[in-house]
């Protein structure tokens, strides 16, 4: 088995990961490992913007972004980081114009604004023009930007290295700290144990525990999970942004960005029904109560198509040549996958399980915490894969790609200044078995059951039982099917036997990964009698600030029980108010 | 600028609106048997590629990599391809898909000759690791010999640096690029000659020379006037054809040799 030595890993090469490798790499060794080849991530998927208060078109400061935020989280939202990540917006934006990336210009030739769900002048008066864009593209030039500068300035990445365990070990203290990494070289099917003083998860988010999502086929969770099998709890779980505007059955996102220059939704009566749910800012309501809205059209009978079973997204008010030049990326999507020309006619859309607002708990410097208290030195997470909180229960659109330069830049500083503060800690000798046996156990199982089928199962479940309608029954109904499909994953096998690229190998630890995920998304949505954001429980369907104005934090212990589930212990972690007390969200 | 306008006087769309009855209605999508061929190569087994063929039937929107799926989820599980967003933005998926390079996950079955055999195979001018999976290292060594990035050594302003509308549009076609290497798999100059820089890096040299905030034009066009350089080119427009995000390729190559010209290296 090979050993490396780094004074910084970085687990995974999306945006939260480059950008923090920029950072680290001038001032520590750093390594960055991803499964994937870095311009592959799902950071290029995003389209509509990155938004901040550069106010070239019209007035905006960053606290009215920072209030635009909280509201828009449901006021689940960590305060402090809000403030934090509206402050460094700024900068963010104009870090990455300097760094090459190509924005589109106004006529005076600075970065363009346009409008996007949720952001508003003076804290909900009208929508502003807040989101800095090219075209409908913008997470592909911030990966290309990215990566560009990572060429610039040399990080090493080592490209298709699965990273599969966290090395911790315990200090002097008797705490658990981070000693490195176990991963796995995709080419050869090597194991390498990686060295390092600080470790910074930004390995991305987990849509694919459902069926219909905007989330790549690699987006299975495996930093969330591998920090909870360390024993590191994950935050408000329970709260997954449905994307109102999926290409309708095939979950492909339709970007906000088509609201922001326009476009509207209709029902199959040819309404616009937006104007009944927010009739302030309608198609530009957040995505959790645009979802919502839509869902609520289908289930009412008011559905589109042969089956009734989507709404319809329609763009064509607008000149051929606005679509053009704004939405050109989106407009083909519709064209290729479902033959719809969106000059003439509506696009069939439908919600889509798009972003995991929970993850790995971290604070303000992205510094991991190991409970409700304390955090971890040298553990480190930024971007989806983390809950600073940021988005609390619901986040606005364009704060994800914020997110990840705010918070992953803070991350690589972070992890490269206590790196040079730090000393290695001794790898054990068994630090890589737990990884060979699961990997052995794998391939040379002889089981029956296939990895496809059970993921299938998952996902189908998980869309019908966890989507934007929830009920006790049909979490409850979830959670026993995914208790069952656990059982079946223990008696599953691989066709593939060989080494190199085994795939068939990765997607069945991946499967691993999203089942335990689910069951924690599942146990923490049970555990949350409310309505908040994105979880909305039809049995619970108010806010409820006196009981659950709080963070979930699900862990995993052998000894606990929680919502009747064995294996996983429930705690809550205050959430961090500095400026707004809550109130009732309306738009 | 106009399209700006557009949205500043653009009237309230209207409440309701009578709906076209196929509105968005596409009728039920029907199934349909297809013949996949896939040229299989696993070195662990045997040095000799060999073709395989299944059977299967798929569903009305169902692209190229659905069918993949299906053989590898439900048949054949060592069936080996690399693949992420499924919607042509991440570049992982480029193939050779009835001879021509294509992103599986953009290639609708529908629109393919269903009555022959589909044929898939991995790209070419690069070395086969496993099934459709090459090794990338080449391609990306010569993306990054041309200085993939911005540099500027001028002041740096504390806003952003200002740029027109026109100087962002110059170069707005070859930001498109996602680096699936189906352009330079494509080119029959870089199959015959691995050293050759190919398309794609001459593309993505194109994002920076053409982009007026860079100062590091002539350092690229000294590096692609070199002897592996631009000039191998011959306009055969196979790279055009072949790129999935509809880049005037060999526009932009020409646009390079122009450049070169013009500044008379």
């Amino acid at each position: 088995m090979q050993v490396h030595k780094y004074d910084v890993v970085i687990i995974g090469a999306g945006g939260a990961g480059m950008r923090a490798a920029i950072e680290s790499g001038q001032r520590a060794r750093t390594a960055v490992l991803t499964k994937l080849y870095p311009t592959r991530s799902h950071t290029g998927a995003a389209q509509g913007g990155m938004c901040a208060a550069l106010a070239n078109v019209e007035e905006d400061n960053w606290e009215w972004h920072t209030f635009d935020t909280v509201k828009g989280g449901d006021y689940l939202v960590d305060q402090d980081a809000a403030e934090v990540m509206a402050k460094e917006a700024i900068d963010a934006v104009l870090d990455l114009e300097k760094m090459g990336l190509p924005f589109n210009r106004t006529p005076e030739g600075r970065i363009d604004q346009r409008r996007f769900g949720g952001h508003t002048r003076d804290h909900g008066k009208a929508p502003v023009r807040r989101a800095c864009y090219a075209a409908d593209r913008t997470g592909h030039m911030i990966l290309q930007t990215l990566y560009q500068n990572c060429v610039k300035h040399n990080v090493e990445f080592f490209n298709e290295y699965y990273v599969l365990d966290l090395i911790m070990v315990e200090d002097e203290d008797g705490k658990k700290r981070p000693a490195g990494v176990v991963s796995y070289d995709l080419a050869t099917g090597d194991v390498h144990v990686f060295q390092a003083k600080s470790i910074v998860f930004a390995s991305g988010g987990c849509g694919k525990i459902f069926k219909t999502t905007s989330n790549a086929h690699t987006l299975t969770g495996d930093g969330m999970a591998i920090a909870l099998r360390n024993g590191i709890p994950l935050e408000d779980m329970e709260f997954v942004q449905f994307h109102p505007t999926g290409l309708a059955g095939l979950g492909i996102l339709v970007s906000e960005a088509a609201r922001g220059e326009g476009g509207i939704l209709r029902n199959s009566e040819g309404e616009r029904f937006m104007e009944r749910y927010a009739p302030t800012i309608k198609d530009l309501a957040p995505r959790d109560i645009v979802a919502r809205s839509m869902a609520n059209e289908v289930r009412e009978g008011r559905g589109c198509g042969p089956n009734k079973d989507y709404v319809l997204l329609d763009l064509t008010h607008l000149e051929p040549a606005h679509i053009d030049a704004k939405l050109p990326d989106i407009t083909e999507f519709a064209r290729t996958y479902l033959g719809v020309e969106p000059y003439t006619e509506p696009v069939p859309v439908f919600p889509t399980a798009h972003y995991a607002m929970g993850g790995i708990p971290t604070n303000i410097e992205a510094e991991v915490y190991a409970n409700s208290e304390e955090t971890i030195p040298g553990l480190y997470a930024a971007g989806e894969v983390a809950c600073v909180s940021v988005h609390g229960s619901n986040r606005l659109g364009t704060n994800s790609l914020l997110d990840i330069n705010v918070f992953g830049k803070r991350a690589g500083i972070s992890a490269a200044e206590y790196a040079q503060t730090a000393d290695f800690l001794p790898i054990p000798e068994d630090a890589a078995n737990r990884t060979l046996e699961l990997l052995g156990m794998l391939r040379d199982g002889t089981g029956t059951e296939k990895v496809g089928a059970i993921r299938k199962e998952l996902q189908d479940v998980m869309d019908t039982d966890m989507q934007v309608f929830r009920t006790a029954d049909t979490i409850k109904n979830a959670l026993n099917v995914i208790a069952n499909l656990e059982e079946r994953y223990k008696n599953i096998s691989v066709q593939d036997k060989g080494k190199r690229f085994n795939l068939d190998l990765l997607e069945a630890v991946e499967l691993g990964f999203l089942l335990e995920l689910a069951k924690v998304m599942s146990v923490a949505a049970l555990h949350r009698q409310e309505s908040r954001g994105g979880h909305f429980r039809e049995d619970f369907p108010n806010r409820d600030d006196e009981k659950f104005m709080k963070h979930s934090m699900v862990y995993l212990d052998p000894e606990a029980e929680t919502e009747s589930i064995a294996g996983l212990r429930f705690d809550t972690k205050p959430v961090i108010f500095t400026r707004y007390e809550p109130m009732e969200r309306k738009y | 600028m106009a399209s700006q306008k557009a949205t500043e006087e653009l009237n309230e769309p209207a409440s309701k609106v009578e709906l076209k009855s196929e509105a968005g209605g596409a009728d039920a999508i029907p199934t349909y048997d297809i013949t996949l061929q896939v040229r299989r190569y696993s070195p662990e087994i045997s040095e000799e590629a060999h073709w395989d063929e299944f059977k299967l039937t798929m569903f009305g929107t169902d692209r190229v990599l659905d069918a993949l799926h299906k053989v590898k989820w439900e048949i054949d599980g060592s069936l080996s391809f690399r693949r992420s967003c499924a919607h042509g933005i991440c570049g992982s998926d480029a193939m050779r898909i009835n001879g021509r390079n294509r992103l599986a996950c953009k290639t609708l079955l529908k629109d393919l000759d269903l009555t022959k055999p589909i044929t898939v195979e991995a790209i070419k001018g690069l070395p086969c690791e496993k099934d459709l999976i090459v090794d990338m290292e080449p391609f990306f060594q010569a993306y990054r010999e041309v200085m993939p990035f911005l540099m500027n050594d001028g002041h740096e302003p504390e806003r952003e640096r200002y740029q027109s509308v026109e100087d962002r549009e110059r170069f707005d076609d070859t930001t498109k690029c996602i680096l699936c290497a189906a352009c330079t798999s494509s080119c029959p100059v870089f199959w015959t000659d691995g050293q050759y820089f190919g398309p794609a890096a001459i593309v993505n040299a194109h994002r920076f020379i053409f982009d007026s905030r860079d100062d590091a034009g002539d350092m690229r066009l000294e590096i692609l006037n070199d002897k592996e350089g631009v000039w191998r080119c011959r306009t055969t427009f196979n790279c055009t054809e072949a790129c999935p995000r509809g880049i005037q390729i060999t526009k932009a190559i020409a646009e390079v040799k122009q450049a070169i010209i013009a500044r008379s290296l």
